[in-house]
């Protein structure tokens, strides 16, 4: 008897089980045992009825890898089962899936809110780039839920957060925040990046979204970009009439209703079959291998990536040469609790600190380490370095930099998998030029 | 399963596909015509797979669906049933489970099936009291494309994991 001919009760497999085996089954022609690469742009219809099926929705199968690869679909399937969630869509980046998202759901005219700790580029494509086409984003201080209730209002369609947020240290309420959207029935959406499904799955705490940069710990190895659109199955869009793109006949798809015909994987039905149809960013089948090969060893590599960063950070809390540090991991951290509760298998790689000296102690650090390099990038088996407010978070205001952490004093680390003890060695070294 | 039914409905992997593979003939409860409504998607889909799907629905009866004679009622389906397929409200369900039952035996009519959505438990305790399988607030057509694989091919969590080719369950 397979696994899935059992009689027992729905199997709850372990995460590392998902990790490796989630969505990727033997392939059916040739038995291949890894996923192969389905490098085609298109699949061939059986006949004309079926071309017709495929279009209409009305069957699952290929047409165009703009919209659906078998490569690319193991990985969609593969990461939302580590999400504990419904259904999801990968793309071309982080970025892409953020965009898919909004104009999936919004409207010219529509609003949404966002927190102030926000990776920068987030900051920059919401306040900026999306206000062209008049989507509004409000930035609230989602440290406070309270702070986020006073800036709601019925023109928002969702509320967007970092659950352990970019550049450094800060940990949000997730079932505080899910509290207050669905008080307005709308959907929280969660930027799961840094924490990754391993560290913390925002499903479990009432979430309604979530979306990747695969391009981080996803894939892991800093060579391949991606992002990933993941959905719950459990919001209701029809509570209210703020959703019309999944509960009104959508013109782009003949007058098909999506949340009536695909029930609880109808977001991300309509944000596969129009949005990313429409707008194309899509991932190609070689990302999506390299991202599944990276996935495989997300466990593993978190695991070393958290105890290496917890090392360091107690490392230069206690070093005569640096001001401070903001690790949700250490017990002086404000966002220590909320660590222990959202983040119990650690509280990330990714974190910032202050050289004493400020600004120039700081470029005298960057530019003098050998191991850790210094990019623009976090998330990768290799060590990292930079200074947001010059690179990362340069195109914001000094207050918007000081809201999301990345002020001018502040150095981020991406801490890779390394042996601490040379990483370690390298920032002693570093910080004795200071 | 005489205990009260559970807030959250599970059915086995196992129990579904012994379902998909065992049914032949499914007569559909609310069949529509019309080829935007979900009816109409699960219907098409699942003759593709080998189903014979018979309409029943009374505004529609004397037409053709996709190539089926629509009936006004189940006793009016001249031929074998083995699965009722419903596409209506849930508070309707109870009425089409009684009418299920008490053509159960003539139509040897096994399985009641409420679509992704509907729920009666009233509706479920009748069929089962009368010895047939239940399964609500599910779709054959999701079902059977899970089970087969293809629902992976949309990004959809299937659950599944096995080291196997995985088969569907055919009719």
């Amino acid at each position: 008897m397979s696994p899935t001919e059992n009689d027992t009760n729905a199997p709850n497999y372990g995460f590392e089980t998902l990790a490796v085996h989630a969505g990727a089954r033997p392939d059916p022609t040739t038995g291949a045992r890894s996923t192969p690469i389905f490098q085609s742009n298109a699949f061939v219809f059986q006949d004309a009825e079926h071309a017709a099926e495929l279009f209409n929705l009305q069957t699952f199968g290929f047409i165009y890898s703009r919209l659906t690869n078998p490569t690319v679909s193991v990985l969609e399937e593969r990461v939302c089962a580590l999400e504990n969630g419904r259904a999801a869509v990968a793309c071309a980046t982080g970025h892409a899936a953020q965009f898919l998202l909004a104009a999936t759901l919004l409207e010219a005219g529509d609003e949404f809110v966002a927190s102030k700790n926000l990776y920068g580029g987030s900051i920059t494509q919401f306040g900026l780039s999306f206000a062209k086409l008049g989507w509004t984003c409000h930035f609230a201080d989602m440290t406070d839920a309270d702070a986020l209730r006073a800036v709601m209002n019925h023109k928002i369609k969702f509320i967007f957060c970092e659950a352990l947020a970019n550049p450094g240290g800060v940990v949000l309420d997730l079932e505080a925040l899910a509290g207050v959207a669905r008080d307005w029935g709308v959907p929280l959406v969660v930027d799961n990046t840094l924490a990754t499904p391993y560290l913390c799955r925002p499903f479990d705490w009432g979430a309604d979204i979530v979306v990747h940069s695969a391009t981080k710990y996803i894939g892991g190895h800093g060579n391949t970009m991606g992002g990933v659109v993941a959905e719950s199955g459990k919001f209701d869009w029809y509570q209210n009439d703020k959703f019309p793109c999944m509960t009104q006949p959508d013109p782009a798809y003949h007058g098909l209703t999506f949340a009536e015909t695909f029930g609880d994987f109808g977001f991300s039905m309509r944000l596969r079959a129009v949005t990313l149809r429409d707008y194309g960013p899509t991932l190609s089948a070689q990302s999506a291998w390299n991202l599944l090969q990276g996935v495989e060893t997300l466990p593993l590599r978190m695991e070393r990536h958290c105890a290496n960063a917890q090392v360091i950070a107690e490392f230069l809390d206690s070093h005569p040469k640096i001001a401070w540090v903001s690790y949700a991991g250490l017990t002086s951290s404000p966002y220590h609790a909320l660590a222990r509760k959202y983040l119990p298998k650690g509280a990330g790689a990714v974190f910032t600190f202050g050289v004493k000296g400020g600004f120039a102690a700081g470029e005298t650090v960057v530019n003098a380490v050998e191991i850790f390099s210094h990019l623009a990038n976090v998330g990768d088996t290799r060590s990292l370095i930079i200074h947001p407010a010059s690179t990362t978070h340069r195109q914001l205001t000094p207050e918007q930099q000081d809201a999301a952490g990345a002020g001018p004093d502040v150095i981020r680390l991406s801490i890779g998998i390394e042996s601490v003890a040379d990483l370690i060695a390298d920032l002693e070294q570093a910080l004795a030029r200071t | 399963m005489n205990a009260a039914m559970p807030d959250v409905l599970h059915y086995s992997d196992g129990m579904l596909r012994n379902v998909l593979t065992t049914v032949r003939t499914i007569a559909m409860i609310g069949a529509s015509g019309d080829w935007k409504r979900p009816s109409f998607f699960a219907m098409k889909y699942l003759q593709r797979r080998g189903y014979r799907v018979i309409p029943v629905n009374p505004t529609r009866a004397g037409d053709e669906i996709l190539g089926e004679r629509v009936y006004a009622s189940l006793a009016e389906v001249p031929c074998q049933i083995d699965m009722v397929d419903v596409f209506r409200s849930s508070e309707a369900a109870l009425g089409i489970a009684e009418e299920a039952v008490a053509a159960m035996a003539a139509k040897q009519i096994k399985v009641l099936w409420l679509q992704l959505g509907i729920r009666n438990d009233a509706a479920a305790k009748l069929a089962q009291g009368a010895g047939m399988q239940v399964i609500m607030d599910r779709c054959p057509k999701i079902e059977f494309a899970r089970l087969s694989g293809e629902l992976s091919w949309s990004g959809i969590n299937t659950g599944i994991i096995t080291s196997k080719v995985l088969k569907a369950p055919r009719a």
